[in-house]
């Protein structure tokens, strides 16, 4: 098992909370040997006999998880979230349609993952786990959030998909603000009325990165954490809207179907407002370091600074 | 074979009801069914989802009737209930599905799932030192489907002595026999080298169903599989091995022939 990594990365956050939810015997985590990436090694390390190794074979994963749901267990699937993609039907018809709650964590996310290019860079998990009825869909920004919203699906009452994040990225949350968050109801981060800036990942940080330059140029931008895309909340967009004029979304992650298109699916049939969206423009990734990417694909802070300064102008 | 007779009956009288369905898989499966659930199965008649009851899944959940049929003829579920059988808001859904009917312990209806569905229940049950068997039901057809192999390997490798697989070997899917479209060959030495202990029977003798559902559920050192040789379409001498009542309904004059051979 490798060393966990400290600081930031989402995917420690699942890894710790994990440990915690162990205190509940009903908890059993299942993998697809990428434990060691996904953190739930954590997990196995300490509670071998309730976690349930799956080799790589992620479609029988999903149903074994099924199973164990319908008996009384808390299953916490997880694997690359590209891997999960894989069994998405096994997910829709053998956990969500018979409302089995089971816990799918989908790890390096986004195309942040950098130089495993673009098989590993799943940019579409959000949209298609979205398009299932009673399905809960989360991505944190960082650790701390990551495990807490983690914890918070021990009594959660409907199946979930998170997706975490492999790279370490500063952290927006500490000890005490973290207690805060819920499943469901976005975050703010920043406060301000030129444009709110709402984003989901990795890409809060980037957000924040965007708002400090935006403030050099006095326009005063709210930074949102929208960690879950599904529930979305609407009344926060509905706020935001009112309070703001126009909206940027921000994702690492296409922006068909994702957090830009659910807002935009929110607001052009309840409040039409001005909306530009930073994300992978319909396109696949590629190898390269991540923050190359970032710029090569057009999703950094200076792709949210000159999105803000075009949806300015539609207001 | 008085009670798989009266199941029979319900088979081809709701299928034609509903005017869709698929009668031939289940009357395949039916001797099967009703010779595990007269075989040692633990279940309550009147507290159908009870925690600790052995697990039936049907995997191959297009033979919904004749699951519905047994649940009917055990007075889990209605007349009224299966002569809704497809019809909007029915208990009686399409394909088997433990959302909407007591007694059904699995959402069925897209093949190969239910396998490792009931390798989660079993390795649960161990989890919990529960004697819950697992009874899982598949086609013949559905072993072309990868994940059947996927939880074969992983039944194996986690010793699940408490899951059972009955496959339904009738030679015939979808579109024709399995000769034409894909033909298996032995599967029960394709389980066996997953590491599975094999029975083969005839899968309409009651006396081999019943000895061979015995010797798997008292072994538990290892997953069985009972390959269970049918016939498609059995008992109903139109639909036997006719590829072409795996997925339709008999009309009115076929509906009483039917009746009056199993009469």
């Amino acid at each position: 098992m490798s060393a966990p990594s400290t600081g930031g990365a989402s995917r420690d956050g699942y890894g710790s909370a994990l440990l915690k939810l162990a205190e509940d015997p009903r908890v059993v985590v299942l993998e697809a040997d990428l434990g060691k990436s996904t953190k739930s090694c954590l997990f196995r390390a300490e509670y071998p006999e309730r976690t349930v190794s799956m080799g790589i074979a992620e479609q029988n994963m999903m149903l074994v998880s099924a199973g164990m749901a319908s008996s009384g267990k808390i299953p916490f699937a997880s694997t690359f979230a590209i891997f999960t993609e894989r069994a998405f039907e096994q997910v829709r018809n053998g956990i969500a349609r018979p409302g089995l709650i089971v816990h799918i964590c989908g790890s390096h996310g986004g195309i942040h993952t950098g130089t495993d290019g673009s098989s590993a860079q799943s940019i579409e998990d959000l949209a298609i786990y979205r398009t299932i009825p009673n399905m809960t869909v989360m991505h944190p920004c960082d650790d701390l959030s990551a495990e807490e919203l983690t914890l918070q699906l021990l009594n959660h009452n409907m199946p979930s998909y998170t997706r975490t994040a492999r790279n370490k990225v500063p952290r927006i949350y500490d000890e005490e603000s973290v207690k805060k968050i819920k499943i469901g109801e976005g975050n703010i981060i920043e406060d301000g009325n030129d444009v709110a800036i709402i984003a989901c990942g990795v890409m809060v940080n980037e957000a924040k990165i965007a708002a400090s330059k935006l403030a050099n140029n006095g326009i005063n931008a709210c930074v949102v954490d929208m960690h879950t895309i599904k529930p979305l909340d609407g009344k926060l967009i509905n706020k935001l809207a009112e309070q703001c004029g126009c909206i940027v979304t921000v994702e690492d992650h296409s922006i068909i179907g994702g957090l830009g298109g659910s807002v935009a699916e929110y607001l052009s049939r309840n409040k039409p407002t001005p909306l530009e969206m930073v994300g992978v423009n319909d396109r696949f990734g590629e190898s390269g370091d991540t923050t190359e990417l970032m710029s090569h694909l057009n999703i950094n802070s200076d792709a949210i600074v000159n999105a803000t300064n075009a949806v300015i102008k539609r207001k | 074979m008085e009670m798989a007779r009266k199941c029979r009956i319900d088979i081809v009288e709701m299928v034609h009801k509903a005017g869709a369905g698929h009668p031939g898989g289940s009357l395949s499966a039916i001797d099967l069914i009703v010779g595990l659930y007269g075989t040692g199965f633990r279940f309550k008649l009147d507290e159908p989802n009870w925690d600790d009851r052995d697990r039936f899944i049907m995997s191959k959940g297009h033979a919904s009737p004749a699951v519905y049929s047994m649940l009917h003829n055990l007075g889990i579920i209605s007349k009224n209930d299966i002569d809704g059988f497809r019809s909007l808001g029915s208990v009686c859904q399409g394909h088997v599905d433990m959302k909407w009917t007591n007694g059904v312990d699995f959402s069925a209806g897209s093949l190969g799932m239910g396998l490792s569905f009931g390798l989660g229940c079993a390795i649960a049950a161990r989890m919990d030192n529960s004697r819950r068997n697992i009874w899982v039901m598949i086609g013949d057809g559905e072993t072309q489907e990868g994940q059947i192999w996927e939880a074969a390997m992983a039944a194996d490798f986690h010793k699940t002595g408490n899951l059972n697989v009955i496959i339904d070997r009738n030679r015939i899917q979808n579109d024709d026999f399995m000769e034409v479209q894909m033909e298996i060959g032995d599967i029960g030495k394709k389980f066996e080298s997953f590491g599975w202990k094999i029975i083969e029977i005839d899968g309409h003798n009651m006396n081999e169903i019943t000895k061979a559902i015995d010797l798997a559920t008292n072994d538990l050192e290892r997953p069985c599989a009972i390959v269970a040789h049918t016939v498609k379409g059995k008992g109903v001498s139109f639909m036997e091995n006719n590829p072409s009542f795996h997925g339709k309904a008999p009309n009115d004059d076929e509906l009483r022939l039917a009746l009056e051979e199993l009469s």
